[in-house]
């Protein structure tokens, strides 16, 4: 599919977000390019951050004992990426690698957090979005792990 | 109706079980005409019929084609016929994807697994008229890379610039570069106008009324998406009752339906 690049504004994760709340998730933001192969973090460490995918294709992965990391979902320009940053202990339950160039946002996940912590309001409004997006990739989880085609 | 004699033209293996069959009336007659959507009987002396969606291209019916799965006795016969033998067909039955309806707006086509078969005349169709659509845009859900029906067919499609096309797998190993994850993922990425939007789906019934819910939540009228439906069908033409639908019959007002005739049965058990 030809997925056109879009800019923060553009984002459906800000859509009908207050122009104030707005103000708060940019004074956290900065951008962020990938290059296809590099990772944007790894399992196991701090998750200190939280994606606006603008542009491209990321690959949530899981390690194993036995062979090289397997591919579980991939998430695109659109989408959010990462919601450790916002339950404790706050470490990536996955490793995320860029498989074609990435533009991102990036909030700083501890300026979200006391941001959060300061204005309720505006807590309440970043976990109800992330709790809809949450509820949308455990219902695709669901529908993946039912093995429909077989 | 009685069958009509059809020999085996060409078997083409798909996937390991799936095997596409260009069949030629015994008479050298042609085929009949079809229309997108709809399926024939096809019989297996000694073993028993079964329908099949056709899945050639509806512009060209000097030959029928089917693809067909191995899953039971009959498809697995099916499954197994070389070039020469011979098969019954009756047909073609059932009322097709209203294409017309599509004319002048957005079209959405949402396939998971073998769904893309009674997909594919829809996409031959909208090639050759392709000025008559606006965006057209082909959502494919398969279990691995290694299922994906039509592979070759698929990369074509997804050359051409007036149209998209996105695949995506259930799972993969480490060198697929595609997209990984349910194919109801891929309709949020989807370039389209919801109002002016016309959807057709076609896959296991639980991946339909996801995806059916998904183009709703986005906008998409109920009444601007339709399913095609399976079950087991004898007589074809609405008389046995087999196929039998909550008030519809699969086989005649079927196999095409409107969503809205049919989104209160998905969530009944047992019908």
């Amino acid at each position: 599919m030809q997925i056109h690049e879009m800019t923060l504004e553009e984002h459906p994760f800000l859509t009908g977000i207050a122009a104030q709340h707005h103000a708060l998730l940019m004074g956290c933001a900065q951008s962020a390019t990938f290059t296809p192969g590099s990772y944007l973090f790894h399992e196991g460490e701090p998750a200190n951050a939280f994606y606006l995918l603008l542009k491209g294709k990321v690959m949530l992965e899981v390690s194993t004992s036995k062979q090289a990391a397997l591919p579980i979902e991939t998430i695109e320009a659109g989408e959010v990426l990462g919601w450790s940053w916002l339950f404790t202990p706050y470490r990536w339950h996955f490793s995320a690698r860029a498989i074609e160039p990435v533009q991102a946002s990036v909030l700083d996940a501890a300026c979200l957090r006391a941001k959060c912590e300061e204005d309720h309001t505006f807590g309440y409004t970043v976990v109800t979005k992330i709790a809809s997006i949450l509820m949308q990739r455990l219902q695709a989880t669901r529908l993946q792990l039912l093995d429909l085609y077989q | 109706m009685l069958p009509r004699l059809y020999h085996i033209l060409h078997r083409q293996k798909e996937l390991a079980n799936t095997f596409t069959f260009i069949l030629e009336p015994c008479d050298n007659a042609t085929a009949p005409a079809f229309a997108s959507g709809q399926f024939n009987m096809l019989y297996i002396f000694g073993i028993g019929e079964i329908p099949l969606s056709i899945s050639g291209d509806p512009t060209h019916t000097d030959l029928l084609i089917h693809t067909v799965r191995s899953v039971g006795n009959v498809s697995q016969a099916t499954c197994a016929l070389k070039p020469q033998d011979i098969v019954g067909i009756r047909g073609p039955f059932g009322n097709p994807w209203p294409i017309e309806q599509a004319r002048g707006k957005d079209l959405l086509l949402i396939a998971g697994g073998l769904g893309l078969a009674p997909l594919r005349p829809v996409m031959y169709q909208i090639l050759a008229q392709r000025e008559q659509y606006r965006n057209v845009t082909l959502l494919y859900g398969a279990r691995t890379p290694e299922d994906i029906l039509y592979r070759k067919e698929c990369e074509s499609w997804r050359a051409h610039l007036d149209l998209d096309i996105a695949i995506t797998v259930d799972r993969a190993p480490t060198t697929w570069r595609g997209s990984i994850g349910v194919v109801t993922r891929l309709i949020p990425r989807a370039h389209f106008e919801p109002q002016n939007t016309i959807a057709f789906i076609c896959g296991p019934e639980i991946m339909m009324r996801f995806s059916a819910t998904e183009l709703e939540k986005q906008g998409i009228a109920t009444e601007a998406i339709y399913v095609s439906m399976e079950r087991n069908m004898k007589c074809a033409i609405g008389f046995c009752g087999h196929c039998q639908y909550g008030s519809a019959f699969i086989c005649k007002d079927g196999p095409v339906l409107p969503y809205s005739h049919v989104r209160n049965l998905f969530f009944l058990r047992e019908i």
